[in-house]
């Protein structure tokens, strides 16, 4: 047990922040937290300059364009990234999901077409699990691919598809047997999303931001070298995806929960009209230390984590843990903010302490406990594969 | 950066929890704990043999040389196991003290090294120090003579007190202690300090300023005294943990040997503090587990409406709750082990949050087990309400999590700005 940095660690930090230092945006650093950081030209540019730099995908094989580092240097990266607050990139489904899925399952032709493309955000992802009528019963999809001569036709509707407005390509459970038991049936397609019949329209989220879409499909015909794994086997390769979408996404959340605490600190220094931070009241302080003992469990959970995914190479089940417990923390420290804000919290826009960071905060936090898996859906998973209670269905 | 156990360390733990399920199952500790002397003195020997009492000591003092991240693993499983023994006492309380007078009393060290003499440690005083972090404004005093030290004063919560063979006990020179004292504190105490609970509690303006006094001076030293001789007083106190009980200690000039100078006793506090957290905290994460298992297992096999009760969800995620909570209190408390191991800046930090999280989790998981079994958690017979007792030890231990929250804001909001 050793939490400090390796000598080729610390060196591969070193560079890192460096290489921050140089190429973030000028100015980055004194923007405006909620105006000027979320701009998609300057998101795809940043994503540009992490691969041109080698760090999109440090930890793919050398063989797939990536780095071919170890886990713990794709931990600094995120570190880092979030100490800097440096832009999202645009390809996250890629990078996160997409890519190991195809890593795991996918054909040398699927990897040589996608895997480079990925990192270079040539081809952005999205991702078409979740249906109107299938959401944590997933395997209850009803989109259907059905076989026609050297390939399929897809019909049906996807939603919530975060980043589908912009992507160039999709992962997409379907129903190839109608047959079978539902798990049984299914099959794990890439599907372009420039093809025709292919039509995404944008969900509005309470937020007010159009961050995820609707997919449409009509008549979409998809080539069979474009189905990952077996077909009516889509579900093994889905389980992959969602595996390292929870394992690998815990050290981006915690940092990013890190950056939060930051400003919340930050917030509660700041003195009122009679002189009084809100960092004097003993139940504010209280509950800022709780969240900063949280942020600490998260990290170092993760890190823990990361050491079984050295060790076999598949993100563990903790993963989910790190997903809930980060989601309902985050949830907790917006609330405060809010709270510390008092009255003005019901301003938004340019009145509004920092634009409306915090109100934009606070009610995106919603969606944490819904995406990439329900709390409840997380904590059946907890119950059932990791503590090992029975199946409760 | 590496976050697990070694293969060594591995080792340990099976050993150690092998040699605790053998000799310690759950009901020959209900048995010890409701009898006296409340445990089994012949296990000291044992533990002892097995190298668990000096892992951490230098071996040029006579110890393994490895940290407290080998002991984290025995602290665990010893929490796991609820071992009725001074082992916290001795092995997470008093052997900084001893080490620290390696080279003038290496008696000492040595009889708790071969498991001859288990130890503990006195801090606490009826109206004075409540905690390790306050014990420097002790009130017990050490007068030096013709033939040594004498303690006089009352200490109080000592833990396992009635069954350790020696106390640290923290105390401050008075009368003759002069040329012990360090040159700030060389002032204006000629007269030894009366025992707690004397007259000059009745004067609240002299007692501040002496508590003032002392603050600035932090003239404490530490001095053990021996447990079996009679010249000190025992006072056994009911607990409500029967398996780590607490005592009060009389002295009254009773003889002492001196371990750390007057005036230098802070830095070996704080480091037995420091040590002591991440300790009980790794402590509390094999109680938390511990419990969590016992609610897992019954709930996977009582059946109520035709299905095991943990197939329902309002008792399955409060056990997947206790789950989380307990592993994030793991990643703290091997966090805060490290830390302490490894001279760490962070080491306060990551004790006082390993403290707050790994306490509230033993005591959450504990309640979910009793409120998952249903009545049989409830009853004396079943042992979850020895861990759970535990579990609330180890919370009110130097102070609730909202003690430990109170310094991790200050180093927070206090600072000057990020």
């Amino acid at each position: 047990m050793d939490f400090r940095d390796t000598p080729e660690e610390a060196s591969f930090r070193a560079t890192l922040r460096d290489w921050l230092g140089e190429n973030l945006p000028a100015g980055w650093a004194e923007r405006d937290p909620k105006a000027g950081r979320s701009d998609e030209a300057e998101a795809r540019a940043w994503s540009r300059k992490l691969y041109e730099a080698g760090y999109a995908g440090l930890t793919w094989p050398k063989r797939y364009g990536g780095g071919g580092a170890p886990y713990t240097f794709q931990a600094i990266l995120l570190e880092e990234l979030a100490r800097t607050e440096a832009p999202d990139h645009v390809n996250v489904i890629g990078l996160g999901m997409a890519g190991p899925t195809l890593m795991a399952h996918g054909s040398e032709a699927q990897k040589a077409r996608h895997l480079e493309p990925i990192l270079s955000t040539e081809q952005i992802f999205c991702q078409g699990f979740s249906e109107p009528g299938a959401g944590s019963d997933l395997a209850a999809l009803r989109t259907r691919a059905v076989r026609d001569g050297d390939g399929f036709v897809l019909e049906g509707q996807k939603v919530w598809s975060s980043f589908a407005h912009i992507a160039d390509w999709c992962i997409l459970l379907a129903r190839t047997n109608p047959e079978a038991a539902k798990h049984r049936g299914l099959t794990f397609f890439l599907v372009d999303m420039h093809a025709p019949g292919v039509e995404v329209r944008p969900l509005r989220q309470l937020t007010g931001d159009p961050e995820f879409n609707e997919i449409f499909l009509t008549g979409v015909r998809v080539p069979a070298e474009q189905v990952v794994g077996e077909v009516d086997g889509g579900w093994a390769v889905a389980m992959t995806t969602l595996l390292h979408e929870r394992g690998t996404l815990g050290f981006a959340l915690t940092t990013r929960l890190e950056v939060l605490l930051r400003r919340l600190v930050t917030l509660a220094r700041i003195p009122d009209g009679s002189g009084r931070r809100p960092a004097d009241d003993p139940l504010v302080r209280d509950r800022i230390a709780r969240q900063w003992v949280e942020l600490q469990g998260l990290r170092f959970t993760n890190y823990r984590a990361l050491t079984s995914l050295v060790r076999t190479g598949v993100p563990g089940p903790e993963g989910s843990v790190a997903k809930l417990h980060w989601s309902e923390s985050n949830q907790r420290l917006t609330k405060l903010a809010l709270e510390l804000l008092g009255p003005d919290a019901q301003l938004d826009g340019d009145g509004a302490v920092w634009n409306g960071y915090w109100q934009y905060q606070q009610l995106r936090s919603r969606g944490n406990t819904i995406e990439a898996g329900t709390s409840e859906v997380l904590r059946n998973i907890i119950a059932e594969r990791v503590v090992g209670l029975p199946r409760s269905r | 950066m590496d976050f697990a156990f070694s293969e060594e360390q591995e080792m340990l733990r099976e050993s150690a929890r092998d040699f605790l399920a053998t000799r310690h199952p759950l009901e020959r500790v209900a048995e010890l704990a409701d009898g006296e002397p409340g445990w089994d003195p012949s296990s000291w020997g044992r533990l002892a043999s097995l190298g668990w009492l000096g892992l951490s000591v230098a071996e040029d003092h006579g110890g393994a040389g490895a940290s407290l991240v080998d002991e984290a693993v025995l602290f665990e499983e010893t929490g796991r196991a609820l071992y009725p023994g001074p082992f916290l006492a001795t092995v997470g309380l008093a052997l900084p003290a001893l080490e620290a007078a390696a080279k003038t009393v290496p008696d000492a060290l040595a009889a708790v090294l071969a498991g001859e003499r288990s130890a503990t440690l006195a801090w606490a005083e009826p109206g004075g120090p409540r905690t390790i972090a306050e014990s420097g404004s002790a009130a017990c005093t050490a007068a030096q003579d013709g033939d040594g030290w004498h303690l006089t004063g009352t200490k109080r919560l000592v833990p396992d007190v009635a069954i350790a063979g020696v106390a640290v006990v923290v105390a401050r020179a008075g009368a003759a202690g002069g040329q012990h004292r360090g040159a700030a504190d060389a002032g204006d105490r000629g007269q030894p300090r009366e025992p707690a609970g004397a007259t000059d509690r009745d004067q609240p303006q002299e007692r501040a300023a002496a508590d003032a006094d002392r603050d600035q001076n932090g003239g404490a030293g530490l001095w053990l005294v021996d447990l079996t001789d009679g010249r000190a007083v025992v006072v056994p106190r009911s607990t409500v943990d029967t398996t780590r009980r607490l005592g009060d200690l009389v002295l009254d000039a009773t003889p002492a040997a001196l371990l750390v100078t007057p005036g230098e006793a802070a830095p070996v506090l704080a480091a037995t503090r420091l040590r002591a957290l991440a300790a009980v905290a790794c402590e509390a994460v094999g109680v938390a587990e511990r419990a969590r298992r016992f609610a897992t297992e019954h709930a996977g096999q009582r059946e109520q409406f035709g299905r095991p009760i943990g197939s329902y969800q309002a008792v399955s995620h409060r056990i997947a709750d206790a789950y989380v909570a307990t592993e994030l209190a793991r990643s703290l408390a091997y966090w805060a082990a490290w830390c302490v191991a490894s001279d760490d800046e962070q080491a306060p930090v990551a004790c006082a949050a390993a403290k707050s999280a790994a306490g509230e989790a033993a005591v959450l998981a504990a309640e979910t087990a009793i409120q998952c079994m249903g009545g049989i958690g409830f009853t004396w017979d079943h042992p979850l309400h020895r861990l759970y007792k535990r579990a609330q030890w180890i919370d009110a231990f130097e102070g609730h999590g909202a003690v430990h929250r109170g310094e991790l804001a200050a180093a927070l909001l206090d600072g000057p700005p990020a």
